[in-house]
């Protein structure tokens, strides 16, 4: 799965770095703290934060990450673009909330880790 | 080989925290360095370049890269910490309000340091500064 597939499935809102759109995508990571996404993330996954500014993109390009999706309408602080831009590192944008977004990530990323609805 | 960089950070100034971290990653690579290696690197420098940038007023990073190892030497000036192992704890912060609003000062750097180095050594003298020694073998 690639990043511009997620925006596909989604109708993500492509801010910058649309370069990267084509990175291959192996998970998600959800965190608003920064050393837990420094010390804990992993190579190709996704980030959900609602952190807008550029130390987001020197983290995500520092851990190799797909891409970053800022939740519930966040927009990206201009450094932050420049800085997507310039690494390609994809920002995206999402009206849902984390927990919603997560929740679809989840569920197209690992469909077999989920039950199926009770009848 | 030994391959030496040096790198000027400036306390405060948050929009280039990571840039060394970003070189010294490129370096690694061009050297050929197991990624797993340089994954660990790169965690323990950023922290401790994000601490000297959070908590200093200026600092040095000098790194050495030889045959079997990389070494990290950070000298800042700056507040120093007065209890090492106070800092050392998971989830302990003197940052401040505006650098956790940012995301970073929850405690966790220091110990994702320890976590990514094979030696780590902080020495540090209150009000004057400290010196953080990180080496990693390949």
């Amino acid at each position: 799965m690639k990043v511009s597939d997620l925006v596909k499935e989604f109708q993500l809102t492509v801010f910058s770095g649309e370069s990267g759109l084509d990175r291959e995508v192996e998970g998600g990571y959800v965190s608003d703290l920064l050393s837990d996404v420094m010390g804990f993330s992993r190579e190709n996954q996704v980030w959900i934060t609602l952190q807008t500014h550029q130390n987001v993109v020197a983290i995500a390009s520092l851990k190799d990450l797909a891409a970053v999706i800022l939740v519930k309408g966040f927009r990206p602080e201009e450094r932050m673009l420049e800085h997507s831009n310039n690494e390609g590192i994809p920002v995206l944008g999402t009206s849902l909330s984390t927990f919603e977004i997560a929740g679809k990530l989840y569920r197209l990323l690992c469909p077999e880790e989920i039950l199926p609805p009770a009848v | 080989m030994a391959v030496e960089l040096t790198y000027q950070v400036k306390g405060g100034d948050f929009s280039h925290a990571g840039d060394a971290s970003s070189q010294v990653k490129k370096v690694l690579k061009q050297l050929d360095i197991d990624p797993k290696k340089i994954k660990s690197i790169v965690i323990a420098l950023y922290e401790a370049e994000v601490n000297v940038v959070a908590h200093a007023l200026e600092g040095v990073i000098r790194v050495t890269v030889d045959e079997e190892k990389i070494t990290m030497l950070l000298t800042d000036r700056g507040a120093g910490i007065p209890d090492i192992e106070l800092a050392m704890r998971e989830g302990y912060s003197t940052a401040s309000k505006e650098v956790r609003e940012m995301g970073f000062g929850a405690g966790m750097g220091l110990p994702n340091i320890k976590r990514n180095t094979d030696l780590l050594e902080i020495t540090s003298e209150p009000g004057q500064g400290t010196t953080v020694k990180m080496v990693n073998f390949f």
